[in-house]
């Protein structure tokens, strides 16, 4: 990928296609999209998607199984890497395009299986066991008996406009990119609109930016582009960090030229002429490609000086975050770049006023940004017809946990919970029932059944008490405990809190301690620290409240929405680990009890061998019990016996 | 241009794009903070100074939030008071509850802001931070469990001293405050100047004390046990002793002394007169061989420690004088044990310095002479202070004593080398008599009085021009000294002082080091200039007879022996 | 391999946020940085090493001991968290006998927890160098460990 590229078609897309310009026949201009577009081909193409999830599932291994199969049977064919079509748990995906055919998709595709698809395919035999679907084209044969991708109920319940491409186009081409449609939007805008023009479009096109609170991204550009500075500055922030979230990976991995493209419209719009791209150290192969699409998008002249003669000259420039949650923070990124500790700022002022290196600066995320060449492109109007009165367009969810299907969804704002946990990503796995959905990561908030039918935008969500910050949205189901969770993220807020200002620092760190206090079996415990504890249950909500009210930044002001949002929807699993002692779903082991069937007990001792703390009396032959108060409810008796004589209660 | 604003329901006036807290001091109204510095930019990270304004959804920062458009503020509704305390109470979950026992005890913004809050319960508790009490300095303990984070230590040695010894260390629950690579921090490059000991608003950071040596000593009758005290000290306390501050009660402090116990009370501003004279020779002889100038001035310990792993380089321009401590600790155990007939190591010798850095600058190899050590134990101010009251000391009812014989005279340029400034109008006078032989007519050189970080004068002595230049803070010292290296030319002395200010405002002072109290410690030193007949170093009478009945000349084999030492590269992470 | 002077070469402008790729680039050739390393660093970019030390130690990615022969890398996402993947964590400490950020003493395995590797449905996730180990349990983690021990017999 790193050699220099020949491009064949260089010359034709940017005259015929971004310029317009009428030096050949439409006829001719249709057939050589056709062909980039792969609508119509003179040899079979193979994509094979090489993402992140699809490489962990021996997706690079298949491709040189696949490259060996065409080798040995001397087949011209063409393989080309893709991204993801956003189904991570059907990884590996390839498809298979012949002549004249439309373009089959085949899903968690093993190097075993390689031969039988691949043999099947070019003989008119589909494989049904591996079989996704078909890619609707009208100008080509379709396959019988083989479903259409967009009548999947995965595809036919999203409106994909930001992952439109991802999956179908090879990544780390230019040409397949302008060819279907791409970098349309900022010639159009560099030749024909003044950067207050492109404000303003987007302004009206009430785009909100997707990262944090909603803030309408039209308007905080225009603060930029007013206020004066020697220099300006567009960031990337491809930082995602929450530890559940990969929307923003898969997209770059899938799509990097329409990051690219939402940049470079961005900058222009502000007035920067440098951009910066935050991005993960750790998301290798979203650098690779985003660096690859910005060297090929000089190579086109699409970004340089004098970009096509429009005089605008614009940089972008890759910067590797170093692993840190609180970067995702628009203040401590830019103490990042500046090569600092990456800790966040009291606003005001606001870096659209006073940013990186002091000057005006505009921090988007990346689904924000891709949005933008969207906008561009269908208008305003039609931008505006997609969702709902307040909250415009789509957004995307990485969604995982319990549901069938892990992987990348888009829907239209205004769709209801329920249909994407329920439709979209294919409902519960292995039949288990609904119990949360945690969406927003560590600064999110968990929703209930009750909730599902809550409609998925700014304000409906916010009325929930969670909002709609990171793109993570994880599932629970009836075997998660909600304390559990809620700890899992304390634990990580804590280790992630800068560490500047002392509501998130020391906040955190005891509302970790109350909850893990509140899923464990008090040990040894005398009338001092029940009180203690006691206290701590006491203090959770207020210690909440004061980290919100108080903290320096949205990391720490929103560090205690997991709680506050459980506390509010989950109180009886509270009380009931609280009063009880007992977590429902098992998961707070400590919490667990065990006990002899005395009957089934043989007295083989090995469980009384085998017990860490020597809870475990009796002798050889007979039954044995279990003194509860040594008892810390690992489980291991219960493991080891094989009698079936200890019961979990 | 001016801002109506409503703070606690009534109208008051802020300038614009001034902070909240800059218009509410200046209304009157008080409210608590923990990491803000004055004359630094506020970094709004302890969140105690929060208040509550109308129509924003979270409290903000009172320290950090500058007033562009009218605004309604509560600063002390039930939700802001509820907030602060619950910070502090955070704060007190992860702090050792020994303020009986602490070296910050009484003088501790979180116990006072405790105070303040009215919390009289435990509420919070948890696991606290483990860490590792940090004594192998001399001059400083470190003690992270009383460490609240504020990060002024890290700010002050880095922004005021350019030394950063200190820097955050991880983050999240992990966060603390280190020195490079976590060094115990005689390994680092701190250079003992305890400017972060005064800004600690805890216990975290605070003098090596030495009390109890002292105390034991002073009950050991076999020993003779000798102070001396550094001229700093006293125009520094008055006011903690009752007396009315801003005079020198240099007479009470001797009849304090003596009455805590210690056999002879010297003042080392007499030590002082006998550095600036032989620096002052040193820089005679120079001037004249015009070699390794510019010189630089070699009182203050942590400049020369800095100058040692930082500008070794520069090591030749350095006056090899000793520190006047270290002079008169030299003539203690010499000159003054010959004249008693007191065996050297029959003498303990103590001395009180304003400063954390002399006691390294005591234990330093050079400063030890077959087994024995020119000085034994180095006092601060604020160890001076509790040993008056350990001895049940009343100052006020005291009359003033002189110090003993054979060190009881001293110029007022001996008196000056405790304020920026001070060292080089001394030299200054004393090297126009080494070259000419004659006396400055003006004496008074006001261009280096004052606490400017950098000052420079140009005197004529004789026929020639002499550069003198001042700073007070290494940052200003590592400016000029890059400056020399470029080529800067037209200096011949410099005096460099590690604290700025120098000693009047030393990390070993009384603990009110403010604007005012420090313009009031300078200005009693230099009355005393005004008022005194001796203002000159080398018409000190005592110091005459020392070099006619010990020393000999300036300079000589015997000077050079006792009076100076050496420097040497050190080795420590930058 | 290259050395510190040729990385710190690529960088011909003495500046601030040049700290964070210079380290980066450091790490990635030494596996970690060394006090020699962050000395040099200091000296070339003119900055106080303990400016540099905080820098580091703030972020998750720099590390200051070398890594083992095998690097494990646990994912500990949201997702893998719900799958039990500290029943993983649990067992990889216990049978390594070492925790998140540290090496064994025969240097053959340094653990290293990570956020979501993007691999959800596929949970508990770990890698060893550049190999994955999808759908974990705690017998097939001991037998992973189990196999790369064998191989250093």
């Amino acid at each position: 990928m790193s050699e220099k590229a020949n491009f064949k078609y260089k010359d034709f897309l940017i005259e015929n296609v971004l310029k317009l310009k009428s030096d050949k026949s439409e006829e001719e201009v249709v057939a050589k999209l056709n062909l980039l577009q792969r609508k119509k081909i003179n040899k079979p193409v193979i994509t094979v998607s090489i993402n992140s999830s699809s490489i962990i599932l021996g997706a690079q291994k298949l491709k040189t199984y696949i490259e060996e199969y065409l080798v040995d049977r001397n087949i011209d064919a063409e393989i080309i890497p893709v991204g993801s079509l956003g189904l991570s748990s059907l990884e590996p995906v390839i498809s298979v395009q012949l002549p004249g055919k439309t373009r089959l998709f085949y899903k968690k595709v093993l190097p075993e299986n390689v031969i039988s698809i691949l043999d099947g395919s070019f003989n008119n035999f589909i494989q049904e066991e591996n079989i996704l679907g078909q890619l609707k084209n009208d100008i080509q044969d379709t396959w019988e008996q083989v479903p259409f991708l967009d009548e999947l109920a995965y595809f036919q319940n999203q409106q994909r406009l930001i992952l439109k491409n991802c999956g179908f186009i090879n990544p780390e081409s230019i040409e397949e990119y302008i060819a279907s449609g791409g970098y349309k939007s900022f010639y159009k805008v560099i030749s024909k609109n003044t950067p207050e023009e492109v404000c303003d479009i987007i302004e009206n096109s009430m785009l909100r930016g997707r990262g944090g609170e909603g803030y309408l991204t039209g308007k905080k550009w225009k603060i930029a582009y007013e206020t004066p500075g020697d220099q300006k500055y567009l960031i990337c922030n491809a930082g995602e960090s929450d530890p559940g979230a990969f929307m923003e990976r898969l997209l770059i991995e899938s799509d990097p030229h329409k990051v690219v493209e939402g940049i470079a419209i961005s900058a222009y719009a502000i007035g920067a002429q440098k951009a910066y791209i935050y991005i993960e150290s750790e998301y290798k192969l979203a650098i690779e490609r985003v660096k690859n699409a910005i060297t090929q998008a000089r190579e086109f002249g699409l970004l340089g000086h004098d970009i096509l003669e429009s005089g605008y000259n614009l940089e972008i420039i890759i910067k590797k975050g170093a692993g840190a949650y609180v970067c995702g923070e628009e203040t401590a990124l830019i103490s990042s770049l500046e090569g600092k500790r990456g800790r966040p700022h009291s606003k005001p002022p606001y870096p659209a006023t006073k940013g990186l290196y002091n000057q005006p600066t505009v921090v988007n995320n990346v689904e924000t940004l891709v949005n933008v060449p969207i906008i561009i492109e269908k208008g305003i109007e039609w931008y505006k017809s997609v969702g709902t009165k307040d909250s415009k367009g789509t957004k995307v969810f990485s969604i995982s946990g319990k549901v069938e299907y892990n992987g990348l969804v888009e829907i239209e704002m205004g769709t209801k919970l329920r249909d994407v946990i329920f439709r979209v990503a294919g409902g519960m796995k292995n039949g288990k029932r609904f119990k949360a959905v945690h969406i927003g990561g560590p600064s999110g908030g968990s929703l209930t059944e009750r909730h599902l039918d809550t409609l998925i935008d700014y304000e409906s969500i916010m009325l929930t008490g969670v909002s709609l910050g990171s793109s993570g949205m994880v599932v629970l189901d009836e075997d998660n405990c909600i304390i559990d969770m809620v700890k899992y993220f304390m634990n990580f807020m804590q280790k992630e809190s800068c560490g500047i200002c002392i509501p998130c620092r020391e906040g955190t760190r005891r509302m970790y301690e109350i909850l893990d206090n509140i899923s464990k079996r008090p040990k040894d415990e005398n009338g001092h620290t029940t009180l203690q504890r006691f206290k701590g249950v006491m203090q959770l909500e207020s210690l909440a409240e004061v980290l919100k009210d108080t903290s320096m930044c949205g990391l720490g002001k929103k560090a205690s929405n997991p709680v506050l949002s459980t506390l509010k929807w989950f109180r009886e699993e509270y009380e009931e680990h609280i009063f009880e002692r007992n977590c429902e779903a098992g998961v707070c082991q400590e919490l667990r009890t065990f006990e002899i069937d005395v009957d089934a007990c043989t007295g083989c001792t090995l469980c009384a061998k085998k017990c860490p703390t020597g809870a475990i009396f009796g002798t050889a032959k007979n039954a044995h019990f279990i003194v509860q108060d040594k008892c810390i409810g690992c489980g291991i008796c219960f493991d080891t016996c094989k009698f079936s004589a200890i019961i979990s209660k | 241009m001016l801002i109506d604003i409503e703070v606690n329901n009534k109208k008051i006036q802020a300038k614009k794009g001034e902070t909240i807290l800059e218009t509410l001091n200046r209304n009157g109204i008080k409210v608590p903070t923990l990491c803000r510095m004055e004359g630094f930019t506020p970094t709004g990270a302890c969140r105690m100074c929060v208040v509550e304004a109308e129509g924003k959804s979270g409290l903000i920062p009172s320290c950090s939030y500058q007033i562009e458009e009218p605004i309604k503020i509560r600063t002390h509704s039930p939700r802001v008071i509820q907030a602060r305390k619950m910070l502090v109470e955070l704060l007190l979950s992860n702090h050792p509850d020994d303020c009986l026992y602490c070296a910050s005890n009484g003088n501790c913004q979180l116990q006072d802001l405790a105070v303040e809050l009215n919390i009289r319960e435990r509420r919070i508790s948890g696991e606290k931070t483990k860490s590792n009490l940090d004594q192998s300095s001399p001059g400083i303990v470190k003690d992270p469990a009383k460490c609240i984070l504020c990060g002024r230590c890290v700010r002050v040695c880095e922004e005021v001293l350019d030394v950063s010894t200190f820097d955050f260390y991880k983050r999240g629950n992990k966060t603390a405050i280190v020195t490079s690579m976590n060094k115990d921090l005689n390994f680092s490059n701190c250079i003992n100047c305890g400017q972060c000991l005064l800004v600690c608003p805890t216990g975290a950071l605070y003098e090596k004390t030495n009390l109890d040596i002292v105390q034991q000593m002073l009950s050991n009758t076999d020993v003779t046990v000798i102070v001396q005290y550094s001229p700093s000290i006293s125009v520094s306390i008055a006011d903690e002793l009752g007396l009315r501050s801003g005079k020198d009660i240099n007479g009470v402090l001797n009849a304090v002394l003596r009455r805590i116990g210690f056999n002879k009370v010297f003042d080392t501003s007499f030590a002082a007169d006998v550095a600036i004279f032989e620096q002052s020779a040193e820089l005679a002889d120079r001037i004249k061989n015009d070699e390794n100038l510019p010189m630089m001035s070699s009182c203050c310990p942590g400049w020369i420690k800095h100058m040692e792993q930082s500008h070794p380089d520069m090591i030749d321009n350095v006056s090899t004088t000793k520190s006047p401590q270290q002079i008169l600790g030299t003539l203690i155990k010499s000159y003054f044990a010959q004249r008693e007939d007191i065996s050297p190591e029959k003498i303990f010798s103590i001395s009180i310095m304003p400063c954390t850095a002399k006691k390294f600058e005591a234990q330093r190899e050079e400063m030890t002479h077959k087994g024995i050590s020119d000085i034994d134990v180095v006092l601060t101010t604020r160890e001076l202070l509790k040993l008056v009251k350990l001895y049940g000391v009343d100052a006020q009812s005291l009359d003033e004593e002189m110090p003993d014989i054979p060190f009881n005279t001293r110029s007022s340029a001996g008196k000056m080398v405790s304020v920026t400034g001070g060292v080089a109008e001394g030299v200054a006078r004393t090297l126009n008599y080494h070259l000419t032989g004659e006396e400055l007519s003006d004496i008074k050189i006001t261009k280096l009085r004052g606490f400017k970080d950098r000052k420079e004068v140009s005197v004529k002595i004789g026929k020639q021009e002499i550069g003198i230049a001042v700073v007070s803070g290494i940052k200003s010292a590592n400016k000029l000294i890059a400056e020399i290296r470029e080529g800067k030319s037209d200096i011949h002395f410099i005096e460099i002082m590690a604290c700025p200010g120098g000693c009047i405002n030393g990390g070993g002072q009384a603990f009110n080091n403010d604007e005012k109290t420090l313009k009031t410690r300078s200005k009693t030193i230099y009355d005393l200039d005004d008022k005194e007949a001796i203002n000159v170093a080398h018409k000190n009478s005592n110091l005459i007879s020392l070099y006619d009945e010990f020393l000999g000349e300036q300079l000589s084999e015997k000077c050079i022996k006792l009076l100076h030492t050496k420097y040497s590269k050190r080795d420590v992470l930058l | 391999m290259p050395n510190l002077e040729e990385i710190l070469e690529k960088y011909p402008f003495v500046q601030r946020d040049n700290l964070i790729p210079v380290l980066q680039d450091i790490q990635d050739e030494f596996g970690y940085l060394s006090e020699e390393a962050i000395v040099k660093v200091g000296k070339y970019l003119n900055l106080p090493t303990v400016k540099i030390y905080g820098l580091a130690t703030f972020y998750h990615h720099f590390r200051f001991i070398a890594k083992g022969k095998y690097h494990i890398k646990i994912c500990n996402g949201t997702s893998c968290h719900v799958n039990s993947n500290i029943l993983i964590i649990n067992e990889l400490e216990k049978k390594l006998g070492i925790k998140d950020e540290e090496i064994t003493k025969d240097g053959l395995f340094s653990l290293e927890e990570t956020t979501c590797m993007a691999a959800c449905g596929e949970g508990p996730v770990m890698a060893v160098n550049d190999k994955y180990f999808t759908h974990l349990t705690i017998e097939k983690v001991a037998e992973i460990i189990d196999s790369y021990k064998s191989m250093e017999e």
